[in-house]
């Protein structure tokens, strides 16, 4: 008891007697730990690593503080977390379409397996309470290739931003509502979980409220992002986090079965990546909801993007160290009403995506669109465009801006167009009428490899086999109309006989130990 | 007291680093290649470590370069195996031999006006050159100020001074954790550390027998080979001196120190494309009219990273002006906004000539 009280005259004379601080210090420097006790309702001290006597003899100096500590813990947290509730967000959700056989294997384990898995393997099992950002800190960092850090059912509050560079370790949770790991009080870090090891598996959690990205992994190998959870719970909003899972310089990225939601840019972001996966999973109330930018080889299906201001991108951004991207697929997704207005922060790239709009391609080459649903959109169900229609100057000669060898076949779309959104909608409309159909494109193409007038076969865009619900499949070329000096001469085309033809299939990502 | 709080020490040991207590780590400076010990104490880099007085062989060094750690107060050493020295590198950081042990003590002064006053001791943070890597430990200081213990995890540690303008100031201080210091301490991919370059140690140093430029001093005691003339060696301009240098020298000498260890080739944030290196001569590759990638709500306030004579629709300047922990630049290592840095960048941008009307 004497130590604590020097503690609070140490504060005292600092001036910073508030309990608050008092408690931030005394967690802080003396690691005391708080944890929700069996009936949930009150707190005993106790940490996740009280296993020893030191530890224990501290619980025992504490007692006499246990209703201070009472305190303390209610208000930081410490009070069981609320039932894991659907967002309301979730409830108004629609059901993905039915799988497809594509996507109806059984999702076996892509496993961190070492090439002999190391005999000191083992398990980290951290309790949610207080102090979990110092002990899951420390398990990330002493954990060796076949460690396992498991987080339990609960909500576990952080101050840092989490880090992992070990390989072969597997982050796993106990369901993607019921281990939350929650960020809102976050201080310090640009993520809530950044990894940047290889072989990792990360599952069953939620990272939500963070104040930057979710769940960022870079440079990493063989990662698998599985049922986990990227949320800022306040809906959509400019001060949210930027991405919610955010694999970028990764090689056999898998994705699936995860959700996020509120990313004020994308909800589930791949960058500059080569070999990806983004499949099952639900993407709501971003301004993208899935968008593969700079991508080499990515399959995005069995994906529900709703409510996001555009549902799935495909783009490719210059001054990047990878660029080109190409030979993405998309399929078997239900993209549907994504008309939230843009809330991106004013200089990002999707901050010119216009609301409404469902799958969206720039700069792309071999890119194939198939057995989608795609409806409901305001502004269109899919924008094919080329970097100049940003307006954005390019200035890296290695940049190749056009959208090229686009294959659009067997979607079904839906009623769209009504309200064409934003200032590049805006334009759209002002060139093309109202409604807009369901595929426009800005007619972009480099003509310095125009042959008589016209791309070579293996670049162009095709569109066939694809259906309506509301009648014909509609489509207008807006001509170039975005860069011409005078964009009324632009030379409008609804005529699909140009697009008539076909692209082989492209082959599916395949990733080792990934079920196709 | 001291009891209680040595029996609270061990208790704090018993419970974060279960997996590596090592009770009494490998004693002295030789055991470099060993798991890190648990007491600063145990690599006898000091004579008196309190304050902060060198063992023999242990050289002091320093800067001209201000890496901003939100005010705190820097201490440099280095100490190499015996009969080793670094090897000298115009622009990249020198080739240090294996067992070199670069120390990095940061002190809060109880009065930024008074000195003498004395300090608050937060962390060590030793760079160690194994065979195969550099390792980074970071040590947090005591309460007391008589020994620093390792923190893999980092920690936060309150610190309280009063600034230069008189004004008293708080703050929790961030020590990283070891994955952190690798976010900047990283060159080509594999750890590097980001000081000791030619540039920012070419100039004097008061040793106890009197100021002399560093690179000469660690000629003549043998601990630097490679560089037959000190006199050819780049030197950078004092970010903070006007007579050092132009504005543009001082700026991208600040960005220098302060950004390039990640937004470089290799580096972290290098998948912004932005390269903050003092030799990019690309105006686009430094930032002006560069896009953002990926800059979240840092690019909340305009199109691009800098845009000349407009440093309030910059980009680059905003997020090292906030706080906000989701926009703030670097987004390790600082809390605060270092308002001199910050003024010498915006006036660095005013400066610039506005784009020229292309049409």
């Amino acid at each position: 008891m004497d130590t604590y009280a020097h503690e609070w005259e140490r504060h005292e004379l600092l001036g910073e007697s508030t309990l608050a601080e008092l408690a931030e210090s005394v967690i802080f420097r003396e690691q005391a730990s708080i944890q929700p006790s069996h009936d949930d309702l009150t707190c005993v001290a106790g940490g996740p690593y009280d296993g020893t006597k030191q530890g224990r003899t501290i619980q025992m100096r504490m007692t006499t503080w246990a209703g201070l500590i009472l305190v303390l813990g209610t208000t930081m947290g410490c009070t069981p977390a609320p039932d894991a509730s659907p967002s309301p967000a979730q409830k108004e959700s629609e059901p993905a379409p039915a799988a497809s056989p594509t996507t109806d294997a059984p999702n076996t384990i892509l496993a961190p397996a070492p090439a002999t898995p190391p005999s000191s393997a083992k398990t980290t099992v951290i309790p949610p309470g207080l102090d979990v950002q110092t002990a899951v800190q420390e398990a990330l960092i002493l954990a060796e290739p076949g460690s396992i850090v498991q987080l339990e059912e609960g909500t576990y509050e952080f101050q840092l931003g989490l880090s992992l560079d070990i390989d072969g370790v597997i982050v796993r949770g106990r369901g993607i509502d019921k281990t939350v790991l929650n960020f809102q009080g976050q201080e310090a870090g640009s993520e809530g979980l950044f990894v940047t090891s290889k072989n990792v598996v990360l599952e069953d959690f939620a990272v939500v409220d963070t104040k930057g990205n979710g769940i960022k992994t870079q440079g990493s190998e063989n990662i698998v992002i599985r049922r986990v959870r990227a949320e800022w719970t306040g809906g959509p909003k400019e001060t949210n986090g930027a991405y919610g899972i955010y694999p970028v310089s990764s090689v056999n990225v898998l994705v699936e079965d995860c959700v996020a939601i509120g990313g004020s840019d994308s909800g589930i972001y791949v960058g500059q990546s080569k070999n990806v996966i983004v499949r099952n999973c639900r993407v709501e109330f971003n301004v993208a909801g899935i968008e593969i930018e700079n991508c080499h080889g990515a399959d995005v299906y069995g994906c529900t993007a709703t409510n996001n201001t555009g549902g799935i991108l495909v783009f490719d951004l210059p001054d990047l160290p990878q660029q080109k991207g190409h030979d993405i697929r998309l399929l078997d997704n239900a993209v549907f009403a994504n008309n939230t207005p843009n809330f991106a922060p004013t200089g990002n790239i999707v901050a010119t995506v216009p609301t409404g709009t469902g799958v969206m391609v720039m700069a792309n080459s071999n890119v194939e669109i198939f057995n989608n649903e795609i409806r409901g959109h305001e502004t269109a169900n899919m924008l094919i465009v080329s970097y100049q229609s940003t307006l954005l100057e390019i200035k890296d000669p290695d940049y190749y801006p056009y959208a090229e060898a686009i294959h659009i076949h067997h979607n079904t779309f839906g009623v769209c167009g009504n309200k064409p959104g934003g200032e590049r909608g805006g334009l759209i409309a002002a060139i093309a009428g109202s409604p807009l159909p369901d595929i426009v494109w800005d007619g972009i193409v480099n003509e310095a490899r125009l042959v008589d007038g016209k791309l070579p076969p293996e670049s162009r865009i095709y569109i066939r086999d694809n259906k309506d619900t509301e009648g014909e499949v509609t489509f207008v070329s807006i001509g170039g109309a975005a860069i011409l000096p005078n964009p009324a001469e632009a030379v409008v085309t609804r005529d699909l006989s140009e697009h008539v033809g076909e692209l082989p299939a492209i082959e599916p990502v395949a990733i080792p130990g990934a079920a196709q | 007291m001291n009891t209680f709080r040595d029996t609270l020490w061990a208790g704090i040991a018993g419970m974060c680093f279960c997996a590596l207590c090592h009770a009494a780590g490998p004693a002295g400076k030789a055991g470099f290649e060993a798991p890190p010990p648990e007491w600063l104490s145990a690599y006898d880099l000091f004579a008196d470590l309190a304050r902060q007085i060198p063992s023999d062989g242990v050289m002091p060094y320093d800067l001209s370069a201000l890496l901003f750690s939100d005010y705190a107060v820097k201490h440099r050493f280095v100490w190499m195996p015996p009969g080793t020295s670094a090897t000298y590198q115009d622009y990249d950081v020198f080739e240090f031999p294996v067992g070199t042990i670069l120390v990095k003590t940061f002190a809060f002064p109880r009065d930024a006006r008074r000195p003498e006053e004395g300090e608050q001791l937060v962390e060590t943070r030793l760079l160690v050159r194994t065979k195969a890597t550099w390792k980074m430990y970071p040590y947090v200081w005591n309460e007391q100020g008589t020994d620093a213990r390792l923190a893999l995890a980092g920690a936060r540690v309150p610190v309280r001074w009063v600034h230069t303008d008189g004004a008293v100031r708080s703050m929790q201080f961030n020590v990283p954790n070891v994955n952190q210091c690798k976010h900047c301490h990283i060159g080509g991919g594999a750890p590097l550390p980001a000081g000791p370059k030619a540039r920012y140690l070419n100039m004097d140093y008061a040793y106890p027998a009197g100021a002399e430029n560093q690179l000469v001093y660690w000629i003549r005691t043998g601990r630097l080979t490679g560089l037959a003339d000190p006199a050819t060696a780049p030197k950078a301009p004092d970010w903070d001196d006007p007579n050092s240098g132009t504005l543009d020298e001082r700026a991208r000498t600040y960005l220098d120190i302060n950004c390039a260890h990640c937004h470089s080739p290799g580096g972290l944030a290098y998948t912004s494309g932005l390269d903050l290196r003092f030799d990019q001569t690309t105006p686009m590759r430094y930032g002006v009219l560069k896009s953002p990638v990926a800059a979240g709500r840092g690019a909340s306030i305009g199109q691009y990273d800098i845009v000349p004579g407009d440093p309030d629709k910059s980009i680059l300047l905003y997020r090292l002006t906030t706080t906000d922990p989701g926009v703030r630049m670097p987004t390790v290592g600082r809390s605060l906004e270092h308002d001199e840095g910050v003024e010498l960048i915006r006036e660095w941008i005013a400066d610039m000539a506005a784009p020229k009307q292309t049409n």
